[in-house]
């Protein structure tokens, strides 16, 4: 095709409004996330930065726009949303782990029944992965066993257990006690060393200046600002991010 | 044998008094068998009313719960005017059952809709099952919503569709959460088909009646009656508690 190749998401006019338009959650957001790249995503709380990573796989509808997954409108009534989600790994604030499941069954429980992967294939999969987030001893535990840091660990590595082209994550430290923060970055950290596609939105200003490859600033539902780490954070030339970066750093 | 009479005569006034009362009640013309026979249709009605009660209660259930989650969402076509007829029948079914006594709704069932048939036991089931459905809908549905909406978003995002995100993420812990109000539901139901006498089925409570109006004493089969109703509630709460304990275990 294009030059579109390399683009994985191509976000295109968004918007959510509440109430009619009263509330813009979402104001005319336009922008593309490409193979390889960490977007991470910043912003004051209620400046739509969550709004925006649940809309790319449609856990929000949008009021208008497009957003192209792999060159699919995932927007439109054709689609079907649930084939495209297997692509789109999720990571949530509160981890969202099936209570009801041990940590293998979270980790099989999509591949095997969506995919058809067999349980030995599924179950070797998932332990390679355990081993990868140091966390292989405890493929039997159930959630409520595990501290925060290692229920967000497995929350990745459940998404990752779909071989997704791109991975959202929702302030994935946000709801841990500061000493697990570190062992979810790590992991988060090992994942683009390798080149997986993410988008971020994250209150971890080290983390967005150390990993990320592009950062979006938003602010009322708009992007107010994007570029590189060194452009964002060492010369903020935006009044409104000089602020933000003054209460948050 | 006279040891035995004597025996007889050795005890206390009242004892003896109980005594040719249970023999009055129980052992004469075999009326025993009033209970007997009255548990076994209080056993039947129950068991049938209860599987037609869940099988109704979840259908409502997941009618309701899906129109509320959904509905909001979905773009305007065939399936949303669908599930909006489907739920407004639902909501018109939960209110009329929740909103009129049970021995009404019976009386109704027998003397009314099924007036040609003479099949009490089943008259019995359909009107028992019906009535509980509502009430095992509103139990299930609260289950459901319950479960934290995080749970559902993670289903979804992972890929599965709405019915494979209720069966394998949501209604599994949702059933977990209701087993004790189900089990409760069940207990109701059981004490509650003892007014199937209005329609002349003879029940266990039924049977005890008919012993007192044959023997003129009321004590003997109305405590009998009651003994056994509180014995198989007392059975089915215990055996819940150990299915509750085994199913949080799991967890652990």
């Amino acid at each position: 095709m294009s030059a579109n190749n390399d683009v994985i998401i191509d976000v295109k006019g968004l918007k959510k409004y509440y109430k009619g338009d009263e509330i813009k959650a979402l104001d005319d957001i336009t922008t593309t996330i490409k193979k390889g790249e960490v977007v991470a995503i910043i912003g004051p709380s209620g400046s739509g930065k969550s709004t925006f990573l649940r809309s790319l796989n449609l856990l929000e509808v949008p009021t208008d726009g497009t957003i192209l997954f792999e060159n699919t409108d995932i927007t439109s009534p054709e689609t079907n949303i649930n084939v495209l989600r297997q692509k789109m790994g999720m990571v949530f604030q509160h981890f969202n782990l099936f209570p009801h499941l041990s940590v293998m069954d979270n980790m099989t429980l999509a591949p095997r029944k969506l995919l058809k992967m067999s349980k030995d294939d599924a179950e070797k999969k998932a332990k390679d992965l355990l081993k990868m987030v140091a966390l292989e001893d405890r493929a039997r535990a159930f959630p409520s066993q595990l501290s925060g840091g290692q229920k967000q660990r497995i929350a990745i590595v459940r998404a990752l257990m779909m071989s997704p082209d791109v991975l959202l994550f929702d302030e994935p430290t946000s709801a841990l006690d500061p000493e697990m923060v570190g062992e979810v970055l790590d992991v988060m950290k090992k994942l683009a060393q390798e080149g997986m596609t993410m988008a971020v939105v994250t209150h971890e200003m080290g983390f967005a200046r150390e990993v990320a490859s592009r950062v979006i600033f938003m602010e009322n539902g708009r992007i107010a600002l994007e570029g590189t780490p060194e452009e964002v954070f060492n010369n903020p030339s935006n009044e409104r991010l000089k602020t933000f970066l003054a209460k948050v750093l | 044998m006279n040891y035995l009479l004597l025996a007889t005569l050795a005890m206390p006034q009242w004892l003896q008094k109980l005594k040719s009362d249970f023999i009055l009640n129980f052992v004469d013309d075999d009326r025993y068998m009033y209970i007997v026979k009255g548990l076994i249709v209080t056993a039947e009605v129950t068991f049938f009313a209860t599987l037609l009660g869940i099988v109704l209660g979840a259908l409502v259930a997941i009618i309701r719960s899906t129109h509320d989650k959904l509905a909001p969402t979905m773009r305007m076509g065939a399936p949303k005017v669908a599930l909006k007829i489907v739920n407004a029948i639902s909501q018109v079914y939960l209110t009329v059952i929740r909103g009129t006594p049970v021995v009404v709704q019976l009386m109704i069932a027998y003397f009314i809709i099924f007036v040609t048939s003479n099949n009490k036991v089943l008259i019995a089931v359909l009107a028992f099952g019906f009535n509980s459905g509502a009430y095992v809908a509103e139990i299930i549905r609260s289950g459901i919503m319950s479960i934290d909406n995080g749970q559902f978003e993670a289903g979804r995002s992972l890929g599965f569709n709405y019915a494979q995100t209720m069966i394998y993420i949501i209604i599994p812990q949702a059933f977990k959460n209701v087993l004790p109000a189900l089990a409760n539901e069940f207990i109701v139901l059981l004490k509650e088909t003892s007014i199937s006498g209005y329609v002349g089925l003879q029940d266990l409570a039924r049977g005890g009646d008919v012993i007192r109006s044959r023997t003129y004493s009321a004590f003997m089969p109305l405590l009998a009656v009651a003994a056994i109703y509180l014995i198989i509630v007392m059975f089915f709460s215990k055996l819940v508690t150990m299915l509750e304990r085994r199913l949080r275990n799991s967890e652990r």
